[in-house]
C-alpha cells in the first residue's frame, strides 16, 4: 500500500508538531507550548480493525502470568504436559530416519485432509473409546484448537448461540468470541453436564426465538472443571440434544488420561450423525507437533477439509509422519500408562495437599487429566486475589477467564500436570497463605469482595500455552 | 569504541511484562546505536552474569519492586558498575509515593490531599470508621493506589462511596499500604526529564486521553485505547510552569539521567504532582520516547547520550554506599 493510501497518518503529524517543538526551542520558548492540537493513538490502522478484535486489549490479569514460569514461582496455571517423562531418544531417531530416508515425502505439503497413514491409526486410537470411523471421516488438524476454530468458522454467523457448560475451556471461547458468538453456559455438576439444565437452557433460548448452534462439551476430565460426565448422562444428553436440533462439538483431549480404568464409550460412538467428536495427540504425546483431529459426519467433514485448506493448506507432513511412525512401532498404550501414573500422583498430591492447608474451600475429585476445580470461601475474588498470590510465589487462573458471561470470581483453577508433588504441596501451602489473609481483609471490612470497581476483567483472561 | 551495555529487564515483580517489553525496546535502539547490548533478567545468575560480561554500563530497566525501590542498584553500586538512573536512596524517595509527595510539596509544588494507610491501621483501627473519615476529609471521587508500584496496578478512581471498601482491598492484594487521595479534575500529561550534563531539562509534556476516562493497565498497554496529544494542549504560560514543577520535582527527589513526572494539570493551570518514576516505560505505547519524539530527538541517539552521560566519571559510586550502609545501621 502506497503512503497516500494511508487512512491516516499521525507519524507524519507528530514529526510536524515536534519539528513545531524544536523550532520554539531553539527561539528559547518552553518546549511544547502552543502548538497545534494534534491527538495520536499510536496505532495508524486503528479505523481498519474488524469489530472482531474489540476484545483484544491487553489485561493486569495476563501480565501477571509473565512471572508464572520464574523458578521461584509454584506455578498452578499453566496446563504444559509432563515431557520429561517422553521417551525422547526413540523420538529423535524416528526423527532422524525419517529425514535421511523419507526428506523429500516429509518436507513435502501434504494433503488438507491429512496424511492418510496417520488418519488410519488415528481411528484405532479412538478404538479404545469405542468409536467406529473410517479414516475417510478423520479431518487431521493442527491441535485441536484447529479443529475448534475450523468448526466455528464452518457454523457461527456474528450472533448466534454457542451452548456451552460453566464453566469452560477458555481456548474454545476464545476462539467463539472471535467468530463473535453468544456463549450460553450450562451447570455442571460431580457427574457433568446436567441434562436437565440443557433441556431448559434450549426450551428458553427458542422461547426467545433463539437457536443455538452447537452444544460445545468437554466430557472426559474436563477442563477446568476437573470432572467426567457420567455414563448415564451421555445418552440423556444427546438425546435431549436430538431433540433440540442441536449438534454436539465434542472436544476430547484428556479420554485416555483416566486414572481408574478403561475410558467410558465417546458421545461419538452413541451418536455418529449429531457429534462431531475433537482429539489430540497434544496430551497422549506432545502438544510440540501440534497435531489434533476431528471426526464429523460426512457433509461436515468436506466443509472442515475445505476450510483447513483455506487456513493452513495441510498440516504439518513432518510432523504427521513422525507420529505415524511413533504409533506404529512404539507402545505408545504403555506410554500413555507411564503419563496416567505421573498424574495420579500429582492428582494425589494435589488433593492430599487441598485438605491439609484449604480445608475452608471446597474443590471437585478429578478422575483423569490435568486440572482440580477450587470453589473459595463466600465472599472472595480469585481475579482480585491473584497479585496477592503473586507475591507468595504461586500462580493459579481466576474462575473468570472460564466464562463467556461476568459469573467464576469464586472459583479458581489449578493444574497438576507440570510440577512435582513437593512442588504442589509447596504451592498449595502458599496458596493457603494468601486465601487466610484475604479472609483476614474480607473479616476487617466487614464487605463482600465480590465485584471489582474498575477493571474490564475476566473472560479469556488465561496464560498462553507456554506456561507451565 | 562502542560501550558494552548490560539491559536489565524482567524481575519478578507484577510489572515483568513491561519490563520484559520496555527493555527490549531499549537494547534495540541502543544496538542500532552502535552499542554491544546483552540483556539481562533479575535471578540467580544475575551477578555472575554481570561478572562474566564485565558490561561498561548497566541500563535497569525494571519496574516494580527492587527495580525501582533502589535495591538493584544498591548491587551494582556493591559490584562498582556504572549505571543508568537514579542513586538507591533518590529511589527508595521516589518509588515510596507518600514520602516523594511530602518531599516535592516541601519543595513547592501542588500535591492533592491525601493519605497513607497501612493495612494493619485498619485491623487496629477498624476499616468502617477510618474509611468514613477519609470520605469526610477529601470527599469523592476518590483515587486508591498502592503507595508502592506502577503500571497503575491496583489502582482505582472510586466514584460511590459503597466502592471504597472494594477499591481498598483490591489494592491490597499489590501492597501493605494503601493510599487514599482527593481526585483532582483536570488534564491528565506525563513530563518526562533529561538530565544528561548537570541541568535537568523537561521534554514536551504528553496529554493522556483515555477512551475509559481511566488510564489504566489495559488503556496503558493496548495500542489505540488512549489519545496522546504530545505535545500536551496547554498554552504557553502553562506548559512553562508544568515544565518548571518537573524539573523542580526532578531535583528535589534527587533522580538523575531520566525520569517521568506524572501530574493533573488543573483548570486554573497548577500542576498536581501525582509520582515520580525512576524507571520510566519504554514500551512502543510509553510515554517518554513520546515526549522525546515531540522534542525532535532522535531514541537511538538519545538512548546512545543517557549511555554516555551514565559512563562519564563524574558519578561517583561511593557516597550513596555510605548512606545506605548509615541507614541500615540505624
Amino acid at each position: 500500500m502506497s503512503q497516500s493510501q494511508r487512512p491516516a497518518n499521525p507519524s507524519a503529524a507528530e514529526a510536524a508538531a515536534a519539528a513545531g517543538a524544536v523550532a520554539a526551542a531553539a527561539a528559547g520558548a518552553p518546549l511544547g507550548a502552543g502548538r497545534a492540537a494534534v491527538g495520536t493513538r499510536l496505532d495508524p490502522w486503528l479505523s481498519s480493525y474488524a469489530e472482531r478484535t474489540r476484545s483484544m486489549t491487553a489485561s493486569e490479569i495476563r501480565a501477571l502470568f509473565a512471572v508464572a514460569n520464574r523458578p521461584e514461582v509454584v506455578s498452578l496455571a499453566g496446563g504444559m504436559p509432563y515431557l520429561p517423562a517422553l521417551p525422547l531418544d526413540v523420538i529423535a531417531g524416528i526423527a532422524q530416519r525419517l529425514i535421511a530416508e523419507r526428506g523429500a515425502v516429509a518436507l513435502q505439503y501434504g494433503s488438507g485432509q491429512g496424511e492418510e497413514v496417520l488418519r488410519e491409526q488415528i481411528v484405532q486410537v479412538m478404538r479404545e473409546q469405542q468409536i467406529h470411523a473410517s479414516p475417510e471421516d478423520v479431518v487431521v488438524t493442527t491441535g485441536s484448537q484447529q479443529a475448534l476454530d475450523l468448526v466455528a468458522r464452518v457454523f457461527l454467523d456474528p450472533g448466534d448461540v454457542v451452548v456451552a457448560e460453566a464453566p469452560s475451556y477458555v481456548g474454545a471461547l476464545n476462539v467463539f468470541r472471535s467468530y463473535q458468538a453468544d456463549v450460553v453456559h450450562v451447570p455442571l455438576d460431580a457427574d457433568g453436564l446436567q441434562p436437565q439444565a440443557l433441556e431448559e437452557a434450549l426450551v428458553a433460548l427458542e422461547a426467545a426465538g433463539r437457536r443455538a448452534k452447537f452444544l460445545y462439551t468437554v466430557p472426559n476430565h474436563h477442563n477446568p472443571a476437573g470432572v467426567t460426565l457420567s455414563a448415564a448422562r451421555r445418552p440423556q444428553v444427546l438425546e435431549v440434544a436430538r431433540r433440540h436440533g442441536l449438534l454436539v462439538l465434542e472436544d476430547d483431549p484428556y479420554a485416555l488420561l483416566g486414572f481408574d480404568g478403561d475410558p467410558l464409550p465417546a458421545m461419538r460412538s452413541l451418536d455418529a450423525d449429531g457429534v462431531i467428536h475433537l482429539g489430540s495427540f497434544s496430551k497422549t504425546l506432545a502438544p510440540g507437533f501440534r497435531l489434533g483431529w476431528a471426526v464429523a459426519p460426512h457433509a461436515v467433514r468436506e466443509k472442515l477439509v475445505m476450510a483447513a485448506e483455506a487456513s493452513v493448506l495441510c498440516p504439518t507432513s513432518f510432523g504427521q509422519l513422525a507420529v505415524a511412525e511413533y504409533l506404529s512401532t512404539y507402545d505408545w498404550k504403555g506410554q500413555v500408562k507411564t503419563f496416567r501414573e505421573l498424574y495420579r500422583e500429582r492428582r494425589d498430591a494435589t488433593l492430599q495437599a487441598l485438605a491439609t492447608h484449604l480445608p475452608m474451600t471446597t474443590w471437585t475429585q478429578p478422575k483423569g487429566g490435568f486440572y482440580v476445580w477450587v470453589t473459595l470461601p463466600e465472599g472472595l475474588d480469585a481475579t482480585a486475589m491473584l497479585p496477592r498470590a503473586v507475591t507468595a510465589r504461586v500462580a493459579y487462573v481466576p474462575g473468570t477467564a472460564f466464562y463467556a458471561d461476568d459469573q467464576g470470581r469464586q472459583h479458581l483453577r489449578l493444574s497438576y500436570c507440570f510440577p512435582t508433588a513437593e512442588r504442589i504441596q509447596e504451592g498449595v501451602r502458599r496458596l493457603a497463605g494468601v486465601v487466610q489473609a484475604e479472609l483476614e481483609t474480607q473479616a476487617m471490612f466487614g464487605t463482600p469482595l465480590h465485584g471489582h470497581p474498575h477493571l474490564h476483567h475476566g473472560s479469556g483472561d488465561a496464560p498462553g500455552p507456554e506456561l507451565a | 569504541m562502542s560501550p558494552r551495555v548490560a539491559v536489565l529487564a524482567g524481575g519478578i515483580s507484577h510489572e515483568r511484562d513491561v519490563s520484559r517489553r520496555s527493555g527490549r525496546r531499549v537494547a534495540d535502539a541502543l544496538r542500532e546505536a552502535g552499542c554491544e547490548v546483552v540483556v539481562l533478567d533479575v535471578d540467580a545468575g544475575l551477578i555472575p552474569s554481570l561478572r562474566a560480561e564485565a558490561p561498561d554500563v548497566v541500563w535497569p530497566v525494571l519496574h516494580g519492586a527492587v527495580g525501582e525501590d533502589g535495591s538493584i542498584r544498591d548491587v551494582l553500586e556493591l559490584l562498582g558498575l556504572p549505571y543508568v538512573g537514579t542513586r538507591p536512596t533518590a529511589c527508595r524517595r521516589a518509588w515510596d509515593k507518600p514520602v516523594a509527595a511530602a518531599t516535592v510539596e516541601q519543595a513547592g509544588l501542588a500535591v492533592p490531599p491525601g493519605i497513607a494507610l497501612p493495612h494493619a491501621l485498619f485491623r487496629d483501627l477498624g476499616a468502617p470508621v477510618v474509611l468514613e473519615a477519609a470520605l469526610e476529609r477529601f470527599g469523592l471521587p476518590l483515587v486508591v493506589k498502592p503507595s508502592r508500584g506502577g503500571s497503575a496496578l491496583g489502582m482505582s478512581i472510586v466514584r460511590e462511596a459503597g466502592d471504597l471498601a472494594r477499591a481498598v482491598v483490591e489494592c491490597f492484594a499489590y501492597g501493605e499500604t494503601a493510599v487514599l487521595q482527593h481526585f483532582v479534575a483536570g488534564t491528565e500529561v506525563a513530563v518526562s526529564v533529561l538530565d544528561l550534563d548537570g541541568s535537568p531539562r523537561a521534554l514536551p509534556a504528553v496529554e493522556i486521553v483515555a477512551d475509559g476516562g481511566s488510564y489504566d493497565y489495559t488503556a496503558r498497554y493496548t495500542a489505540g485505547a488512549v489519545e496522546f496529544f504530545s505535545p500536551a494542549r496547554l498554552d504557553e504560560a502553562t506548559a512553562d510552569r508544568l515544565a518548571r514543577a518537573a524539573e523542580r520535582a526532578h531535583e528535589a527527589l534527587g533522580l538523575r539521567h531520566l525520569s517521568r513526572i506524572d501530574f493533573i494539570v488543573g483548570e486554573d493551570g497548577t500542576p498536581w504532582f501525582l509520582e515520580a518514576n525512576v524507571a520510566p516505560g519504554m514500551t512502543e505505547t510509553s510515554l517518554l520516547p513520546q515526549g522525546a519524539v515531540a522534542a525532535g530527538l532522535d531514541l537511538e541517539d538519545l538512548y546512545r547520550r543517557v549511555v554516555d552521560a551514565a559512563l562519564s566519571p563524574v558519578v561517583a559510586g561511593v557516597a550513596d554506599v555510605t548512606e545506605v550502609a548509615a541507614v541500615a545501621a540505624s
